[in-house]
């Protein structure tokens, strides 16, 4: 196992590299003066230009400046941004936010999706089921904005059951909206995968001896058909969880919650280049470490995986 | 199973041994001189045809996309009005339906019914176009790595890693502030940089397709019988692994549309002056307490849209994974 560990590890190093140069390089690379474009319609200030341009290391040769920009992530040491406050300390303000979001959205989606799922299997074909299928698949197409849009109107609106925008301290109460929006739609997949996971697992031989057994069908149930199928569910919620944090953009933009997809966002709008990439990166940190700990999670439920490769 | 399902498993096989020998008396030898033997065995295609044409969620589907696609060709078969921004009548702002206006009016007093049916053709163009370039390059990156293995997989692979790590959403806007894509939003602006984002999936799915056909034996066969490695990637490896890549694709088209919608929505998109749903709904959203219908329709197109575009894959994923369907 543990070599496994330090495998996987190993195999994320060059992934996080490469995409923080991806980003790096997207944001201040291209075409374009981004410290020119701080400027906006005025005419720009060469000695103002110069010093920003010093101050994020971009009168240095590419490489260097993302070499530079690597060492501050490290040393946490990330620079300010246009209104001259820590980047670092605005992260801890917008991350806390994002993360409760997140989670509350993933608890969601796992506590339902796998309730529903796991009836639609053991019905398969019945009414339930094809009324959760069709459901599901409606949940999927419909876009998340219009989704947040529909539920702000209704939900917190015109029943008032909500409210329909989150204050500045975004505690738990006021995020449970939004956090049902962020995490329809993957609600919708662990619903689907949990059932197929279900039917596939009810005829197999371990059940079918279970059953022989005379255990009770709650028993069957509960420790033989469920836990099985709850491998590839984990897995999916594992790796949900960074692309809930990093999906955040439209729900947070719907809702008002101050958290990282509203800062990014406007941080792109008034083209702050350093904000971006410092944000973009650690979500991409979030990403690769929970597909890290779904690797590990998935080799922890089912040891033929580590044997395997 | 219950002891009664047990019952039920002895009865079949029962009623299996007489239906046999029922069957063997009666054989009608001229049904099976019949069988033209020199006709082609049907191909895993047409078993899905076959398959699909049952199907009602494939025939929905199929009918829906087939409705968008026409509108988004010849919009002016369903509207002859004009919904351009400058055509519009602000004395007609946040109006209700009236007679020729079945859906009443934005807040900028355009006809609703006709911006939903004008704008239709962005959302159909960029997804058709970026879900085109997907699987040329996303298929081409997880073909080779998936033919070839060794150093080439390896490499493809991490790349492949490296654009995944990177969200859809998230890379198509941190893309579309740089100031050369800011200043000329196009829908072929937004295609290419939704290619640059959305290629990893497929790549995925073509290079596991790929591996699991690579040493099949009619590979193998065509390899021994001196089919150079890149034709028989070309004629053999790869036909076989085509299904999955289209039921993917199929969905993401979906993705894509949602995609689009979404960065017009954020005001990062399509400029206002194009039409398209996601401005739509963007333009909406201010007077949605007053008049939600500007909203609700283009809200309501593209989910159908979507949704038809998801319920085809799924219908295609059914139809060409046999062994799915038997669960």
């Amino acid at each position: 196992m543990a070599t496994y560990i330090l495998k996987r590890f190993l195999q994320l190093i060059p992934v996080f590299l490469g995409a923080t140069l991806l980003v790096y390089f997207l944001v201040f690379s291209l075409p374009g003066d981004p410290i020119a474009a701080l400027f906006g319609d005025k005419p720009v200030n060469e000695a103002v230009a110069a010093k920003l341009r010093a101050q994020y290391n971009l009168d240095q040769p590419f490489i260097v400046q993302y070499l530079l920009y690597l060492k501050s992530i490290f040393t946490f040491d990330l620079g300010q941004d246009f209104s001259g406050r820590p980047i670092a300390a605005v992260l801890g303000e917008v991350f806390p936010v994002t993360a409760r979001l997140a989670v509350m959205a993933l608890i969601f989606e796992a506590v339902f999706g796998i309730a529903f799922g796991l009836i639609a299997g053991l019905r398969k074909g019945k009414f339930f089921d094809g009324t959760v299928l069709i459901a599901s698949l409606i949940v999927i197409g419909i876009p998340i904005f219009v989704l947040g849009f529909i539920l702000q109107f209704f939900i917190g609106v015109q029943l008032g059951w909500a409210k329909p925008t989150v204050s500045a301290a975004a505690p738990v109460q006021d995020l449970i909206l939004p956090a049902i929006v962020l995490g329809l739609a993957s609600f919708a997949y662990v619903l689907r995968l949990t059932r197929t996971s279900v039917i596939e697992n009810m005829n197999a031989d371990y059940v079918r001896t279970a059953t022989a057994k005379g255990l009770s069908r709650f028993r069957v149930v509960n420790v033989h058909i469920l836990r099985n199928s709850l491998i590839p569910v984990v897995t999916f919620l594992g790796a949900d969880l960074g692309t809930l944090m990093g999906g955040a953009i439209v729900t947070e933009g719907i809702f008002n919650v101050p958290g990282v997809g509203n800062r990014l966002y406007r941080a792109v709008l008034s083209g702050e280049g350093p904000t971006v990439v410092s944000i973009v990166t650690v979500l991409v940190l979030i990403y690769c470490l929970s597909n890290l700990l779904v690797d590990l999670l998935y080799a922890w439920l089912d040891p033929r995986i580590r044997y395997d490769s | 199973m219950t002891p009664e399902s047990n019952l039920t498993g002895q009865d079949t096989t029962r009623r299996h041994i007489e239906h046999f020998v029922a069957d063997l008396d009666e054989t009608p030898l001229q049904a099976t001189d019949k069988v033209k033997e020199d006709s082609a065995p049907s191909s895993l295609w047409g078993e899905a045809w076959k398959n699909l044409r049952k199907q009602p969620l494939f025939i929905i589907s199929a009918i829906m996309i087939l409705a968008v696609v026409v509108v988004s060709l010849f919009p002016g078969l369903f509207s002859q009005i004009d919904p351009s921004n400058e055509a519009c009548q602000l004395s007609n702002s946040d109006g209700g339906p009236a007679s020729g206006h079945p859906l009443g009016f934005t807040q900028q007093g355009c006809d609703v019914y006709a911006r939903v049916i004008f704008g239709t053709r962005s959302s159909v163009t960029v997804g058709l176009f970026t879900t085109i370039g997907v699987v040329l390059f996303g298929g081409i990156v997880g073909a080779l790595a998936g033919y070839y293995g060794g150093w080439a997989d390896a490499l493809l692979a991490r790349l492949t890693d490296i654009f995944f790590a990177l969200p859809l959403i998230l890379g198509a806007i941190v893309m579309m502030q740089l100031p050369v894509f800011r200043a000329n939003r196009t829908v072929w602006t937004l295609v290419l940089i939704l290619i640059v984002f959305g290629w990893p999936q497929i790549a995925r799915i073509t290079r596991g397709a790929v591996i699991e056909v690579r040493n099949a034996d009619f590979v193998v066969a065509a390899r021994s019988l001196g089919v150079s490695r890149f034709r028989s990637l070309l004629r053999h490896v790869l036909p076989n692994s085509l299904a999955p890549i289209i039921v993917v694709a199929t969905i993401s088209l979906g993705t894509f549309i949602v995609a689009e919608s979404t960065l017009s929505f954020l005001g990062i998109g399509l400029p206002p002056s194009v039409m398209s749903w996601g401005n739509d709904i963007q333009a909406a959203q201010a007077s949605l307490r007053s008049n939600p219908m500007p909203l609700l329709y283009p809200a309501i197109a593209l989910s159908i849209t979507v949704l038809s575009f998801i319920m085809l894959g799924d219908a295609l994923r059914d139809a060409l994974d046999p062994k799915a369907r038997k669960r």
